[in-house]
């Protein structure tokens, strides 16, 4: 009996211990960026390393929005504004597209739907970078490079599928009755939508919403190659700026990150009580 | 309030007939119990009425009109689904309220509506509730009481009563023939616990692979069995159905055991003849077991195999001609298995089908 308690206990520690190395593993860089953005260039590479900052400043921050006396000459703010507009751009059409894929799909029966739905997973299976060339070349081709609309086209098309597959998903969890009950009621199919399908898949609506703006928000290599100017260029392709021929100002890079972070988390706050699931929980049989 | 009617009545699914030409007419204000084994097309057939389904041919008239192309909120029907499709996001009294919301009522007759329905059905004090803070019961009331508020034209019931436990089913069974009588409705209910059917319907309509095996009331359905069909679904335990063969004047079963022909049907036989013969358990009692002495009585000696106890009366597991057959005991006697007992059978009750068509001889 004593054994077996003592084991669980062990295990039970094990299991802390491997978690917390885990997390170590995985929070570290993230926190080093974050001290670094609130620390002077010179401590960066400091031998032996200096971890807390010793003389924390917001001066990263002043110098890369065009404060202070040394100032780096890099439009953040038009870098900001770019990567807005086009994240929210294209996580708002995503996720119509998404919406009404994922219904039809959850809801609908109709000719090669399983091919469909199959080829737009399939879809996702292809990394992004490998059709860099091919959509450069199109791109170039009808003017969309270095344009924001490019980049809104071809993060839509990155989208869609795990939008519509996640929605699909939440749409499938609703019974079809509560639809079916409210046409009854007097609605009509797309009443029926708004009043009863949508606010239950809300929280997965929220969630394709936050997945979908955070991969436009980070994403770099295909950014990277389809904006020249500060017209298209966002924020992660702007990091690139930091590094000249022969120096990287590690500290300005960082308050960048830094900056590149707070959005995402913010919006990751604002919708994550929709995130919560378990809405549809008690309508039906339970 | 209206009566419905449907006119060969048609669902296809692709290429797949699944209902195959329904005729039926319901009164106004009648409660019709659409009854079967699951497949059997009942619930399509119900859902047609709805709105919910397309009708692939024939036609549904809801009071004097032909409904096929109206939407579902242009029949002004309620229906009540197996799993209650309460809107989990809106408490009670919204969830009430809703079509009344959605149909642009003030807000005055809303609440009083509510207030009504939920006086009927005992809500009064749930009506804040959200449905995840109800009982299975409770939101089967809701269910109901969603129904009600909008005093539609019929009542749609699709297994309403499946979900609940036992014993509250039959609680729950009781509330909507009463809400019934109150509430004069015409209502289509369906379900496939013949239980159900009988102590609910008017009028019980017995259904099995998309077609219509009898429509009758539930006296009719289960005194005069139209088939083996219907004859083995309604009643419980079943009725035990023997095959055999017409002797003169005698039913043989296949271990030479012999009965006289029902002294009613001897002139619908045919010498030759293979039947099933059709006995339910009630009819098949120990002598001096039974519940009335019958007027064309006949005696089998029997081996009961198994017995079992259900109070007021005993089951018996007995064998004819190599076939279980199921009989009854009223009023208690120790019975073990082995015993041999001497049976009454009514056969005034008793019915022949025809071997090969399964129809009753008498329904020819």
């Amino acid at each position: 009996m004593k054994n077996g308690k003592l084991r669980k206990q062990i295990g039970a520690i094990a299991t802390w211990v491997l978690t917390f190395i885990l997390m170590v593993i995985i929070c570290v860089p993230g926190l080093w960026v974050v001290l670094t953005a609130f620390r002077p260039n010179g401590e960066v590479l400091a031998k032996p390393p200096v971890w807390i900052p010793e003389n924390p400043s917001l001066n990263n921050f002043a110098k890369i929005f065009g404060f202070g006396a040394d100032q780096v000459a890099i439009p953040v703010p038009a870098y900001f504004a770019n990567s807005l507009i086009i994240a929210l751009t294209s996580t708002a059409i995503a996720l119509l597209i998404g919406m009404s894929g994922g219904y039809a799909f959850a809801r609908y029966r109709f000719r090669f739907k399983n091919g469909l739905f199959l080829g737009l997973m399939l879809s996702r299976t292809v990394p992004g970078i490998a059709l860099s060339l091919p959509i450069f070349m199109i791109w170039s081709r009808i003017g969309l490079i270095d344009a924001k609309l490019g980049l809104i086209i071809v993060y839509v098309a990155l989208n869609v599928p795990f939008t519509i597959w996640l929605i699909d998903g939440f749409f499938r969890q609703i019974p079809k009755e509560m639809s079916e009950a409210a046409q009854v009621d007097g609605c009509t199919r797309w009443q029926a939508f708004w009043k009863i399908e949508f606010p239950l898949a809300k929280s997965g609506i929220a969630s394709a919403g936050i997945f979908a703006f955070l991969t436009s928000w980070n994403e770099y290599a295909l950014a990277s190659n389809l904006t020249r100017s500060t017209d298209s260029k966002t924020l992660p392709v702007g990091l690139m700026d930091f590094t000249a021929q022969f120096t990287i100002d590690w500290a300005g890079m960082s308050a960048m990150a830094v900056i590149i972070i707070i959005p995402a988390l913010i919006l990751t706050f604002l919708v994550q009580k929709h995130l919560i699931a378990g809405l549809t929980f008690g309508g039906v049989k339970g | 309030m209206a009566e419905i009617t449907l006119n060969n009545v048609i669902k296809r699914y692709g290429k797949i007939e699944v209902v195959h030409g329904i005729n039926l007419d319901i009164a106004h204000n009648e409660f019709v119990v659409l009854v079967g084994p699951s497949g059997c097309g009942k619930s399509t057939t119900l859902r047609m009425i709805a709105g919910l389904e397309d009708i692939s041919d024939g036609t549904v008239s809801i009071g004097p009109g032909v409904v096929n192309d109206l939407p579902p909120r242009k029949r002004n029907i309620s229906m009540v689904f197996q799993n209650y499709a309460l809107y989990p996001h809106m408490s009670v009294r919204e969830n009430l309220g809703f079509g009344l919301k959605i149909a642009k009522q003030d807000e005055a007759t809303i609440t009083a509506r509510v207030n009504e329905a939920a006086d009927i059905l005992g809500l009064d004090e749930l009506l804040e509730r959200t449905p995840a803070e109800l009982s299975g019961g409770q939101r089967q009331r809701v269910a109901m009481g969603r129904a009600i508020v909008r005093h539609p034209e019929a009542f749609l019931f699709d297994e309403p009563l499946s979900n609940l436990d036992a014993k509250l089913r039959v609680q729950m069974r009781t509330e909507i023939k009463k809400l019934h009588q109150k509430v004069k409705t015409t209502v289509v209910y369906v379900t496939h616990d013949q239980v159900e059917a009988m102590t609910l319907a008017d009028r019980i309509v017995v259904m099995k692979d998309g077609h219509i095996e009898q429509v009758g009331t539930p006296m009719e359905v289960f005194n005069h069995p139209v088939n083996t069909f219907v004859a083995s679904f309604i009643g419980s335990p079943p009725m035990n159905l023997l095959p055999a063969r017409i002797r003169g004047a005698e039913v043989v079963f296949t271990d030479g055991k012999s009965l006289p022909v029902p002294t009613r049907l001897a002139d619908r036989v045919r010498d030759g003849q293979e039947v099933i013969f059709g006995l339910r358990p009630d009819d098949l009692t120990p002598v001096g077991h039974g519940i009335a002495e019958s007027g064309d009585s006949a005696r089998l000696t029997l081996d009961v195999v198994l017995s079992e106890l259900l109070g007021t009366e005993t089951i018996l597991y007995t064998s004819i001609a190599g076939q279980e057959a199921q009989g009854k005991m009223f009023g208690p006697r120790d019975v073990t298995p082995g015993d041999t007992l001497e049976f009454d059978i009514a056969m005034d009750r008793a019915h022949l089908f025809d071997a090969t068509t399964g129809k009753s001889v008498r329904a020819d």
